[in-house]
């Protein structure tokens, strides 16, 4: 069974469609990148599963029970959403690390708020707290920032950040886990440091959605590619297909360009 | 200069009680105006139509006006006019009523330097709490505040100072605040009258206690310095 399927996915700012009928789904520990020009809907549909903007239309499901549903006004609540936003991690261009905690605080953070919600909270409180504070020095130490725990966001560069973004994303076990275009505010140097930590994650079969304009890079580490130009799907499938013999023009077009470099 | 030496004594006894007034009121002030002012931040950010625009309208009245006309009819209001006296009568009375023209004043003030401070936290921040699964009250008490006390600690710092001296406005209401005391002596008090240089001396006071509060106030925007936004 798919651990995500997005149908019938609709989205308008004022009059301006930006998503027009978006369909697919996703395998557990596949990896999905979506490619396409700027402004042609990637960060929209990121920005829906992740609940930062609510569908006009469309349905969304997660291992197979309905998390949102346009029709359905009872899945639309501020409270629920907050829950079904768990569902998913997301990875920012803009990294967004909270500049006043150190690495460590900053994935130390949610998981210590969402424990309080716990039944248990009170009675196992230092355990939890312990068990916390294991798990991000793990993340950290895994995506190679080990020594760099206590270090505060205007101290690392920025690859170091979107590496502690991605930790902290981690630490709520995303059952999937989204990036916009995380590597474009950083200089070619560093966006090899970040492709890594995520190359190491697709290889532990995390599910992962990427919109990235890194081609080389997609067509590596994608299970399956989606094209997306004006709002729809123009072209979906394996890497290989999509990248070697795309069956539309307006992916050959797109795809010409980054051929030539 | 021999008679005012031997003046010294009984005129600093006369403002030292008249600055532990105008120090009741600044603390005061301070002590209503910040939380106050929050209200009033978020009133004017509120997408409730009606309350931004009652927000909007209360600060320009308060910042359009002077602090004196507003202490003036927050104090005589009430008794000559609406023939109902509530703020009792004598020095409690009045540094009731200038209390409260003080705080709403400030608080308005705030409010403007708060709504700026959490509009310039960048969106992203919001939005990175949201996805970590954090409610708004979370988000703002944990993301966002620190972020914005830190932006607004100079603006804020430039407040506090202009209320020390502004507090001598009660003077006004015959709050018995440290000008007050100062120009009590001119009249006659204590035995002194006819003498012009307490009034002159209570800026002494004022000085020497902003440049406290200064350095404070350096020391508070050092102590934020371990981050940057």
């Amino acid at each position: 069974m798919a651990i995500l399927e997005v149908e019938h996915i609709q989205k308008s700012f004022d009059r301006t469609e930006v998503l027009k009928d978006i369909n697919f789904s996703l395998e557990q520990g596949q990896v999905l990148a979506i490619i396409g020009p700027s402004g042609g809907g990637k960060t929209t549909l990121l920005r829906c599963l992740n609940f930062l903007e609510t569908p006009d239309q469309g349905v969304i499901r997660v291992n197979g029970s309905v998390l949102f549903d346009a029709d359905d006004p009872a899945t639309r609540s501020e409270s629920q959403i907050r829950r079904k936003r768990l569902h998913f991690g997301l990875v920012f261009q803009s990294f967004n690390l909270f500049p006043q905690y150190t690495a460590l605080e900053n994935v130390r953070l949610a998981p210590e708020l969402l424990a309080k919600e716990r039944p248990d909270y009170h009675a196992n409180k230092a355990a939890i707290h312990e068990e916390i504070e294991a798990n991000a020095r793990g993340l950290l130490a895994q995506i190679g920032l080990a020594d760099r725990m206590n270090s505060y966001p205007h101290q690392l560069s920025g690859g170091q950040c979107q590496r502690v973004a991605i930790a902290r994303a981690l630490a709520l076990h995303p059952d999937i886990l989204c990036f916009d275009e995380p590597t474009s505010a950083l200089d070619p140097e560093l966006t090899g440091e970040v492709l890594r930590v995520i190359r190491a994650l697709a290889d532990k079969r995390t599910t992962m959605i990427i919109v990235t304009h890194e081609m080389a890079f997609a067509r590596d580490v994608a299970s399956q590619v989606l094209f997306i130009d004006g709002g729809r799907i123009c072209e979906q499938g394996a890497p290989q297909e999509v990248f070697q013999n795309p069956r539309e023009e307006r992916t050959r077009q797109f795809l010409s360009r980054f051929a030539q470099e | 200069m021999e008679l005012i030496l031997e003046q010294l004594p009984v005129v600093v006894g006369a403002l030292n009680t008249g600055f532990l007034q105008t120090l009741r009121l600044f603390f005061i002030t301070l002590l209503g105006a910040f939380p106050l002012g929050l209200v009033i931040a978020f009133g004017s950010m509120s997408r409730i139509r009606l309350l931004s625009l009652s927000a909007r309208f209360l600060i320009w009245i308060i910042r359009g006006t002077p602090l004196m006309i507003q202490l003036l009819i927050i104090y005589y209001f009430p008794g000559l006019v609406l023939h109902s006296p509530i703020w009792g009568g004598g020095e409690s009375g009045r540094f009731l009523a200038a209390s409260i023209s003080f705080v709403l004043n400030y608080a308005c003030y705030f409010s403007e330097i708060y709504r700026g401070g959490i509009q310039s936290v960048p969106v992203g921040q919001q939005e990175a709490g949201l996805v970590l699964g954090m409610t708004r009250h979370q988000i703002f008490f944990r993301v966002t505040l620190l972020q914005m006390v830190k932006r607004i600690v100079p603006p804020i710092s430039n407040e506090v100072i202009t209320l020390v001296k502004d507090t001598s406005l009660a003077r006004i209401i015959a709050l018995q605040e440290v000008i007050w005391a100062g120009q009590a002596f001119m009249k006659g008090s204590h035995g002194i009258s006819g003498a012009i240089w307490p009034l002159f001396f209570t800026a002494v006071y004022y000085l020497i206690f902003n440049g406290i509060l200064t350095v404070l106030l350096a020391r508070l925007e050092k102590k934020l310095d371990y981050f940057r936004i």
